[in-house]
């Protein structure tokens, strides 16, 4: 199982006029796999993350998630992934149920299957009594954490984060990785670009990115030999100081 | 006071930035002025009309070609029966149908009194009343021709008119000071409204009143962009209207631009007042689009004259801030005269501008405290 | 279909969730229609005239005495002083100075022409107009009972006419402006409320971001679009019907022809502009921006429309351009169909037109909006 690529990147080139914000990017992602894509702001993670998930074409390069084409399939792709940006995005003048059923209706659930999911959803996050309550009203935190159920509410193959604990304090964050791994635990290909180096240590792979091009890519333990460091900040730190900052 | 120069900077370049924004923003005035110079009359070129001929002879067939080479009408039916005429002016086609009853010719030369109906298509008053004043007017002339010649005399009293203010009896005299007045309204109302409850929606306002600047300089720095936007806007129209139409201003210039100055100020603290009470972007706009642009045209007495309105519309009418300055601007612009004719419109302006101010102040504390 | 059902439901929610817009809606327009148009007339209730009469006769009283007479004219002040007459009408406070000169009555029963000056204030040009017609209306029948009282004494030929022109009005006996400008009101309150809303609501989706989260859906992007019209065509059509039945109580506007056929064409009319809209926010980044073009391209269209002034004296450009302005055919039809009766296969081809311009607007809206960048 762990051997078939639902994402599959070869020399993926993405540019904006004269700026190249993705530099030749290869690699591949497992079935049931946490991949985290880490590196400092600009450095080409959310680019990337965005023509993965359909939102935007590829200048050129082989991109192919869930067995589609990224250039020209992108539709078929999103049938099959959850996304969550770092911009929450969930309507804030609907109510928590009013959320959840909309999407879900927008992937085809039917309406039983979706007030089940919502309880279900409701229960698991202990968000009862929030059920009815408008988006703007809740704190923070549990925002982000109902976003992501919302993300992998119709039970997509892949889902893609973008940063999705920014802004929000260790507890939550770390209540927030235990829904990640929750969701993994149940097949689902978890995509997550980070610049906290601690959240690194949760990933399956990781891979480095800086200045658009892919700088390291291998398990953090791996890593963490490779560069004789204590810890993937430590990583980081040694890569970004390399002058030629080779793989 | 450096800082507050700094921060109107920032807001200069804000809306400056913004190409398309400014296209818009010198495109708006510069249209309208165009449509209405061109567009908007309320005068008849070739309205359609229809003929029912129950007569067919030289006088009744003199009498529509007449009529279709008057150049305010133009033949597009010639119908069998009577029956036709609903069906002729149901689809638009024609107008009115001017009818020639049967042996209409003949009972002509002969010198008896003969009749010619005018069906007008009453849907459309207006052009209703001018397509009947018109044909009658024509067919009256051709009736004076057919008088034998010796018979004509003087009549006892011939009226002779003068058209003051405005002898060439152009429409732009009307149009002119309304673009100016509903362009102004509405671009001060609607941008001030807008950009301050986008500060208020995306929080940012919280940011702005934390700074060391007053709340004062906050609404001055936002709204003095647009203050000289419209200033802009204004004398563009100004220069449109005398190159393009040939309008001066006939007064004194400088004192023109004051009033322009005094009623921007008021438009902007209009639309300060309405983003006090509103929540967001959506409700500035809905309030002051909505709400300001229908009643400023229509009553205003920009394009249907307030007299012609029921007595109680003179009433309502005098809470909007337009209706003073329209006739500030025919006073100064068309008429020439001088400030002793509209002293009392610049007073009600400049006390409305005073208590639009006074109100959003304090909405403006209740929200602070 | 069920996608759209559930985008449709959540746009209602939130339209109704913000109190102020969810009365707005509907409150805003209604109110407006009741105000503006009993007020928005180009028929001239009164003239008000100032009479400088200078020759005191019985001649010249008795002219005055038809002025007066006569339903069009308030005749309210007299006196002797051209300068005072003269400010008065500068100052707006009459619309027109008729002078009678000295020897007016001396002339009349020595059987000469008699001259009489009006000075009239034309900055508005039909009223001037208008008014001048009236004023000879007067003088005419004056004139006529000058001739009736001297038979034989001066030729009668020239002034009466051997033609009578009889004058008939359809559709509108008494030429009621109510029944003309309320279908361009409402036409013009719908589409504003429509044109904004669905606009704004777009544009709004961008700005805060929840666009990208509908983006990533497999949702089609026609069933986007169609989710963002149908709510704002619901309540157009809401308000129009509300509109309708108030003109109808209020106003006794009549309805003469087919209601169904009416609310057809409106809805096709909201269709299209709705994609004009929708094409535009499509474009815009912010709300304000949006509001600018949006602004700008309300204006055009409705000014342009035909509903303050006829069709017929628009320059041939302008009747041109009208093949693409949704708002012309909705007007044209409105009254064709409220006030004349006129049925399908009347405005067919305005129908045809207009279902056509919706198509094509909607299709930009659709290929315009991008799912992926």
């Amino acid at each position: 199982m762990k051997d078939i690529p639902v994402i599959y990147v070869r020399n993926l080139v993405k540019k904006f006029g004269s700026f190249t914000a993705n530099d030749g990017l290869d690699f591949e992602v497992y079935e049931g796999e946490i991949f985290g894509f880490l590196g400092a702001n600009g450095a080409g993670k959310t680019t990337a993350l965005r023509i993965l998930s359909g939102l935007s074409k590829p200048t050129s390069g082989i991109v192919r998630v869930a067995g589609f084409d990224a250039g020209n399939e992108a539709e078929q792709i999103k049938r099959n992934i959850g996304y969550m940006s770092q911009r929450f995005s969930l309507y804030e003048d609907l109510t928590v149920k009013e959320n959840i059923m909309l999407f879900g209706g927008i992937y085809g659930l039917r309406k039983r299957e979706i007030t089940g999911k919502t309880a279900d959803l409701l229960s698991r996050l202990s968000f009862e009594e929030y059920g009815d309550r408008l988006i703007a009203s809740l704190p923070p935190g549990l925002k982000q954490k109902l976003a992501f159920s919302v993300a992998v509410l119709h039970d997509p193959k892949i889902v893609f984060l973008d940063e999705p604990t920014g802004g929000v304090d260790p507890l939550t964050r770390r209540q927030f990785w235990e829904l990640i791994y929750e969701s993994a635990s149940r097949g689902i290909t978890v995509f997550v670009t980070t610049h906290y180096m601690d959240e690194a240590e949760y990933c399956d792979r990781i891979s480095i990115m800086s200045e658009g091009r892919i700088v390291a890519l291998d398990t953090p333990e791996n890593l963490k030999k490779q560069y004789n460091a204590v810890s993937i900040d430590e990583v980081f730190v040694k890569i970004a100081r390399s002058p030629e900052k080779i793989v | 006071m450096k800082r507050f120069f700094g921060f109107v900077k920032k807001e200069f370049l804000h809306i400056f930035r913004d190409f398309r924004t400014l296209i818009i923003l010198f495109g708006i005035p510069a249209s309208q002025i165009l449509i209405f110079g061109f567009v908007i009359s309320t005068d008849i070129e070739n309205a359609g009309i229809a003929f029912l001929d129950l007569s067919k002879d030289e006088i009744s067939t003199g009498i529509s070609d007449r009529i279709c080479s008057s150049g305010f009408f133009s033949r597009t039916a010639d119908l069998a029966g009577y029956e036709e005429a609903d069906r002729v002016m149901k689809s638009g086609r024609a107008k009115a149908v001017i009818i020639f009853p049967a042996g209409f010719g003949r009972e002509f030369l002969s010198g008896r009194q003969t009749t010619i109906s005018i069906i007008a298509d009453g849907s459309e008053p207006n052009t209703a009343t001018l397509i009947t004043s018109y044909a009658s007017a024509i067919i009256s002339d051709f009736n004076r021709e057919y008088t034998a010649p010796g018979m004509t005399a003087p009549l006892p009293v011939q009226p002779e008119v003068r058209m003051f203010y405005n002898p060439g009896l152009k429409s732009h005299y009307m149009f002119v000071p309304g673009v100016i007045t509903l362009i102004l309204i509405l671009i001060c109302a609607l941008m001030t409204s807008i950009t301050i409850a986008r500060e208020k929606e995306f929080g940012t306002m919280e940011v702005l009143l934390v700074s060391p600047l007053k709340p004062s300089q906050i609404i001055i720095g936002k709204v003095m962009p647009y203050f000289f936007l419209s200033f802009i806007n204004v004398i563009v129209i100004l220069l449109l209207s005398w190159l393009v139409f040939d309008l001066p201003v006939r007064g004194s210039l400088a004192l023109l631009l004051a009033e322009t100055m005094l009623y921007i100020m008021m438009s902007l603290s209009l639309g300060i007042l309405i983003s006090t009470f509103t929540a967001n972007m959506q409700q500035a706009i809905f309030i002051s689009l909505i709400g300001l642009m229908l009643p400023t045209i229509l009553l205003s007495g920009f394009i249907f004259p307030i007299e012609n309105m029921p007595k109680i519309y003179d009433v309502l009418s005098s809470v909007l801030p337009p209706r003073y300055f329209i006739v500030i601007i025919k006073n100064l612009m068309i008429k020439g005269k001088s400030f002793s004719y509209v002293w009392k419109e610049t007073l009600i302006l400049t006390l409305m501008t005073i208590v639009f101010l006074g109100i959003s102040i304090r909405n403006f504390k209740i929200r602070l405290e | 279909m069920r996608t759209i059902l559930f985008l449709i439901r959540k746009e209602f929610l939130q339209i109704f969730r913000d109190r102020m817009i969810g009365k707005a809606i509907f409150a805003v327009p209604l109110v407006q229609m009741l105000i503006l148009v009993p007020a928005v007339t180009f028929e001239i209730r009164e003239v008000k005239l100032c009479i400088i009469d200078m020759d005191m006769t019985s001649e010249s009283r008795k002219l005055i005495g038809q002025l007066e007479g006569s339903t069009f004219f308030r005749v309210s002040h007299s006196t002797f002083s051209e300068n005072e007459a003269r400010n008065l009408l500068d100052k707006n406070r009459y619309d027109l100075i008729l002078r009678i000169p000295g020897g007016f009555g001396r002339d009349i029963g020595n059987r000469n022409p008699a001259a009489i000056h009006a000075s009239i204030n034309a900055i508005n040009a039909t009223t001037a107009q208008l008014s001048w017609a009236y004023l000879n209306g007067v003088i005419h029948d004056y004139n006529l009972n000058i001739i009736a009282d001297n038979p034989g004494s001066i030729a009668t030929a020239g002034i009466i006419p051997r033609t009578e022109i009889t004058n008939r009005f359809w559709y509108n006996e008494n030429l009621v402006y109510s029944h003309y400008m309320l279908p361009g009101i409402l036409a013009i309150l719908v589409t504003a409320i429509g044109f904004l809303l669905a606009g704004l609501n777009l544009v709004k989706e961008k700005e805060a971001g929840t666009i990208e989260q509908i983006n990533v859906t497999p949702i089609r992007k026609h069933q986007f679009i169609t989710g963002k019209m149908v709510p704002f065509i619901i309540i157009g059509l809401f308000d129009l019907a509300l509109g309708l039945a108030l003109g109808k109580l209020v106003f006794r506007i009549p309805f003469e022809g087919s209601i169904g056929l009416f609310f057809l064409c409106a809805a096709i009319f909201m269709i299209s502009v709705l994609g004009i809209a929708l094409f535009i926010s499509n474009f815009s980044s912010s709300q304000q921006q949006f509001m600018f073009v949006a602004y700008f391209f309300m204006m055009i269209l409705i000014l342009m429309s035909g509903i303050f002034t006829p069709f017929e004296s628009m320059p041939s450009w302008a009747i041109k351009f009208n093949m693409a302005n949704p708002m012309a055919y909705l007007i044209r039809i409105n009254r064709m169909i409220m006030l004349k009766g006129s049925g399908f296969r009347d405005i067919y081809r305005d129908i045809a037109s207009l279902a056509v311009l919706a198509v094509i607007f909607t299709a930009f809206a659709v290929r315009r909006y991008r799912k992926t960048a």
